[in-house]
């Protein structure tokens, strides 16, 4: 059985946005994304015991290589990277090709998703990928178990939960509430470095520049503006009349 | 151009959050607004729609499009966009939501943008606005080509009833994908109404250092539930053993946008002002006039919690009864 | 003073026998690895580059090493997140170790220094005064520490080293009197120890060799000394450097030494210390203040010493226009040639840098004497394996090329200056120049030399003159400590040891101490007693506790600041 995770390699500290190209500023130090950790420590889960084959698969800088480095600490059994200049720069619908692609290439089982990434970049990535590759979906995983070729997950929405059971293969999108990811251990930490770690360009996976990156985007970022001020700032002082006072507020701001 | 909103439902009733959508795109001024139901037993649901704004409404009213199942719906949402050529397909961010956006952007080959605050028409083309970075910059951003499709966030725009007159209906016969018909609902669980967890709150109430001692957290909680949200704590009161780690907001606790921050005795440090300061609208009390979160807080109130919060807390409750 | 407050009479919760163990592991699960360094700061990585090249010319030796020749661990989340200095360095050190073909400006560093000046400064003026002897900087450097530090572990790596951040070494393990490694911390505690769903234990490491360069207050390092007797002539005592980043508007073009105010200089105050200000390339500075941990005066806080010493109108015209980007604090050993321990190595370990005190303090170095120290160590680990004997004795050859070394030499001739700063600066300053332009030479009649936290208490309302912060020019210690990058983890055990019931003043004293606000006074206790409260998550590692009464021992692995301009 072979469980692929899509993780993603996300700017480490506070994010800024690059104001010549307008994109997120990626050139300081990266991490795995937190929740991507999630979804890794659910393929261990699954694992187990077991013999089923992990691969987390990735699509950003060559830097990328070192969070993926930390997947394969955490126990995952392979990463593949794909890494070229064409991709920076794409869109959702220009990453989702290009990870259906290289997920198609790996034929897993089960493909897992963290529930966003940290830099705000990647939310609703894995409902694209499960279109593009034809296969079920569900998101906001609280709870995934497989039995026998069949996935059921417990799918958090606003109202409650839904149970859901779906055919492999399948996508899952686990949320960050469904387990705590290990530490790596040290023994990992080290064997981390001996197991395999393929970097793909996209020629490698059939596609060209025009797929990816901004060539490849059906979007684009045309302007970066400060946040609407937060007009009207009031202080006042408790006279014996706050609490009306600020009931007062509230209900001129439909709060309440 | 032509606009055409997905609107989701439960319990029989449209989602205010979509209706807030169609509003929207119904003053976006074209002649053209469409809208989707999918479900068992939508129809009733169409003159809704037609009074929220919609010209025209798409049908796919069947059981089997009960279960709230995104893949079913991105085959709907597709056939009505090709065979009737709509340009803009706007969406209310829901988990089913944001699952039907964007699996329908990979199967239409379409832009789509997210988290999007607002949309304008700015010389001729449709710019989102949308913020980034914990809401410290806001991002225009365009789309390339047609269809585009837009996924805003919650509670973006009101609903209001335009009194449009009844819309043309119209069923939608769609042959499923193979893929759509995989996942199945076997079970479904509503939640009891213990009140928001403090992610998905849209209000919160937060206690820190200055409520005194432990016992005071409970003046927090009665306010939080007059006002119908959850209750969060600073770290140094975690700290101190008065609340649990997971009611924790700041730095290394939870980070929270809610509609309203109410901050009780907290002095706004910077620890704590990174897990908060995207909140909508933040209401502080304090003893201290020179607290830093009156720094950047919309309301600042200087005085005494134990005075100010039980009134506070009985005005509110008034209030919503009445 | 008898009858005074003396934190010594309060001693934390500590033995370091806790800290030491045979391994626990079973055998199968233990890691091991040739050559096990703790401490991925400049003597740490200096060993490995050193360790590196000797093994590249010895092949046959690498095998002997197993999977991993050398392994450096880092309580840090990378190489450079704990390493915090001035710093102007004597690049002789960078030299030696890289050899032949070594260009000094393949290093980052901010450049050499171009002048400098020496003031004496009051409340609102600044004399400048001639630059000792001790404080001649042609020829030196100006880097960031933590800079220097990611560049060291790169070239580490690219030398075969092994990098493991995020693990810090807990527990020393000793077999049979041999030091054979360390046990890594565990991870993934709660508040009371408790395990949490994602808790990892930690592992014995185990090697041949075990190189402690942990830095100031070095936890094994402590330990090993007491283990194996080792502590020197005299205790070691410990200044406390609180420094900050800014970008500027206008460049400085000199390195700047300050001594005077805001410290005092009167004897019974005993605050020794001063400040220094360095260029940072044409667009940034580092500022700090540097202050015995000798004082007396329970309401000292180095941390708004340096907020008050940034509103003198001629530091404030330096940093007009510019903007707070980096904050740190971090402890010094001060006791020179006479604290150093009797040996610096034990059977199966060595010790280097800062650690066991390898700082020269009337010139403020340290960095280039922890890097030989480093290069010293690793030359010694080679030859013990490349001759394969482990006797007791075979590290000794360590100790010998220390002994013969410029490290020796320089802090032999500068042994009583901190002393004589002892009474008074104006005596002191008197004194020190004698000894340094007599080389050392003259004796001085010594003071009994006695550990920080002996100094007796006293209080001088000195609080109330720290400036009110103003967010701009001046900070809050929260904000300090969330700009040195530090989001430790909440949800674990508390890694400080303090006797958490003492007298008001000595909570007092380590409230103000501590840059980081990580102490409280709690709750009355009647008697003049009371609880100290603690944030340990706030700690940034500097180690001043340690040194006023309490004992500092390292979080779980990734915990504490994240330096990188410092």
């Amino acid at each position: 059985m072979k469980i692929a995770v899509c993780v993603k390699h996300v700017p480490e500290g506070p994010a800024r946005i690059d104001p010549g190209s307008k994109r997120l500023d990626r050139s300081g130090e990266g991490m795995l994304n937190r929740f991507d950790a999630n979804a890794i420590e659910e393929a261990l889960r699954i694992k187990g015991d077991g013999d089923a084959e992990i691969v987390v698969v990735s699509m950003g800088p060559a830097s990328a290589a070192d969070t993926l480095r930390k997947a394969l600490a955490m126990g995952a059994d392979r990463a593949v990277l794909v890494s070229d200049d064409a991709v920076a720069g794409s869109d959702l619908l220009a990453t989702s090709r290009v990870l259906a692609k290289a997920l198609e290439r790996e034929a897993a089982d089960l493909v897992l998703f963290g529930q966003q990434a940290s830099d705000g970049d990647g939310a609703v990535l894995w409902a694209a990928v499960a279109e593009r590759l034809h296969l079920p979906v569900v998101s906001q995983a609280l709870e995934l178990t497989l039995a026998d070729a069949t996935l059921r997950a417990k799918r958090q929405n606003e109202f409650g939960y839904d149970v859901i059971e779906a055919p492999l293969p399948a996508v899952v999108a686990v949320s960050d509430a469904i387990n705590e990811p290990r530490y790596a251990s040290l023994k990992g930490i080290m064997g981390a470095k001996k197991k395999p770690q393929d970097v793909l360009s996209l020629a490698d996976l059939g596609l060209g520049p025009d797929d990816a990156g901004d060539a490849g985007s059906r979007t684009e970022v045309l302007a970066l503006a400060a946040p609407p001020a937060r007009g009207g700032a009031q202080k006042i002082e408790d006279d014996g009349n706050a609490a009306q006072a600020i009931v007062d507020f509230l209900a001129e701001r439909r709060l309440i | 151009m032509s606009v055409l909103v997905f609107l989701e439902h439960h319990g029989g009733e449209l989602q205010k959050g979509a209706l807030g959508v169609l509003t929207k795109a119904a003053s976006l001024g074209e002649a053209d607004v469409g809208a989707v139901l999918v479900g068992g037993g939508v129809r009733s649901l169409v003159d809704d729609a037609g009074s929220y704004g919609a010209t025209n409404v798409y049908v796919a009213d069947d059981a089997s499009f009960d279960p709230p199942l995104p893949q079913s719906r991105v085959d709907v949402l597709a056939k009505v966009v090709r065979d009737h050529g709509y340009e803009t397909v706007m969406f209310a961010n829901s988990v089913l939501a944001a699952d039907v956006a964007a699996g329908l952007a990979a199967r239409l080959d379409a832009g789509l943008n997210w988290d999007l605050a607002d949309l304008v028409s700015e010389n001729g083309t449709l710019v989102g606005k949308r913020p980034a970075l914990q809401d410290s910059v806001y991002v225009d951003v365009g789309w390339r080509s047609t269809p585009r499709i837009a996924l805003f966030r919650a509670g973006s725009f009101d609903a209001v009833q335009t009194g449009g007159g009844a819309p043309q209906v119209e069923d939608v016969a769609v042959e499923l994908e193979a893929h759509s018909t995989g996942a199945k609902v076997v079970d479904q669980q509503l939640e009891e109404s213990t009140g928001p967890s403090i992610e998905d709150a849209d209000v919160i109430v937060a206690g820190g250092r200055g409520l005194g001692a432990p016992e005071s957290f409970a003046l927090a909680e009665e306010l939080a539930r007059a006002l119908g949200g959850a209750v969060g704590a600073t770290r140094a009161v975690v700290d101190a053993g008065w609340y649990p780690y997971s009611a924790q907001i700041g730095q290394t606790g939870k980070t929270v946008s809610p509609k309203l921050y109410v901050a009780l005795g907290i002095s706004g440090a910077i620890q704590h002002k990174v897990g908060m300061q995207s909140s909508s609208v933040i209401v502080a009390i304090n003893r201290d006039a020179n607290a830093p979160i009156f720094e950047f807080s919309d309301l600042g109130v200087v005085g005494d919690v134990h005075e100010i919060v039980p009134k506070l807390t009985e005005l509110v409750t008034q209030r919503k009864s009445a | 003073m008898t009858g005074a407050t003396r934190p010594s009479s309060y001693p934390p919760p500590f033995d370091p026998r806790e800290f030491v163990s045979e391994p626990t592991d079973p055998a199968d699960e233990r890691i091991e690895v040739g050559v096990l360094i703790v401490g991925a700061g400049p003597a740490g990585l200096a060993c490995a580059i050193r360790l590196g090249q000797l093994l590249e010319e010895h092949p046959d030796v690498v095998e002997r090493l197993g999977e991993v020749p050398v392994a450096v661990v880092e309580k840090g989340k990378q190489p450079g997140s704990h390493l915090l200095s001035g710093a102007v360095v004597n690049p002789r050190s960078l030299r030696r170790l890289f050899g032949a073909g070594f260009r000094l400006e393949d290093v980052p560093s901010y450049g050499p220094v171009h002048g400098e000046a020496v003031y004496m400064l009051t409340r609102r003026a600044a004399l400048r005064i001639p630059p000792p002897p001790t404080m001649r900087n042609h020829g030196n450097v100006v880097f960031s520490l933590s800079r220097l530090g990611r560049w060291l572990g790169e070239r580490a790596e690219e030398g075969g080293a092994m990098i493991l951040p995020e693990t810090p070494a807990g527990k020393l393990l000793v077999s049979h009197g041999r030091v054979v490694g360390v046990r890594t911390g565990d991870k993934g505690r709660g508040r009371d120890g408790e395990a949490l769903g994602s808790f990892e234990p930690g592992s014995d490491l185990v090697a041949k060799v075990t190189v402690l360069a942990e830095g100031t207050q070095g936890h094994l390092t402590g330990v090993a000394l007491e283990h194996f007797g080792l502590r020197g002539n005299e205790p070691q005592v410990w200044e406390l450097g609180v420094k900050e980043v800014w970008k500027v508007a206008k460049p400085l073009d000199r390195v700047i030494h300050t001594m005077g105010w805001p410290l005092r200089t009167a004897a019974k105050y005993r605050e020794f210390g001063g400040s220094f200000i360095y260029p940072m390339g044409d667009d940034m500075l580092t500022i700090g203040i540097v202050v015995g941990l000798d004082y007396r005066d329970a309401e000292l806080s180095a941390h708004d010493l340096l907020q008050e010493l940034k509103t003198h109108p001629k530091i404030r015209a330096l940093l007009e226009g510019g903007e707070r980007v980096g904050w740190g604090a971090k402890t010094i050993p001060s006791g020179g040639f006479h604290a150093l321990p009797k040996r610096l190595h034990a059977p199966g370990l060595l010790m280097c840098g800062d650690g066991v005190g390898m700082v020269n303090i009337p010139t403020l170095k340290g960095v280039h004497y922890a890097i030989e120290s480093g290069r010293l160590a690793a030359e010694s680990a080679f030859a013990a394996l490349q001759r394969g004997n482990t006797p007791a004795t075979a590290l000794a050859s360590y100790d010998d090329a220390v002994r013969s070394s410029f490290i020796w030499s320089d802090l032999h001739e500068v042994r009583d200056i901190r002393q004589v700063f002892g009474r008074g600066f104006v005596v002191g300053g008197a004194l020190a120049s004698a000894m340094t332009v007599s080389k050392g030479r003259i004796e001085i009649g010594k003071l009994p030399a006695e550990p920080d936290a002996e100094q007796p208490l006293l209080r001088t309302s000195r609080a109330e003159r720290y400036p009110v912060p103003d967010g701009t020019l001046t900070f809050d210690k929260l904000s300090s400590v969330f700009v040195s990058g530090n989001k430790t983890r909440d949800d674990q055990p508390n890694h400080i040891r303090v006797e958490q019931r003492v007298p008001r003043e000595v909570a007092e004293l380590w409230t103000y101490m501590c840059p980081a606000q990580v102490y409280e006074v709690g709750a009355d206790e009647g008697d003049g007693m009371v609880t100290v409260q603690l944030a340990p998550s706030n700690c940034v590692q500097c180690g001043a506790i340690t040194a006023k009464g309490g004992r500092l021992t390292p979080p779980e692995g990734g915990s504490g600041p994240e330096y990188t301009l410092t």
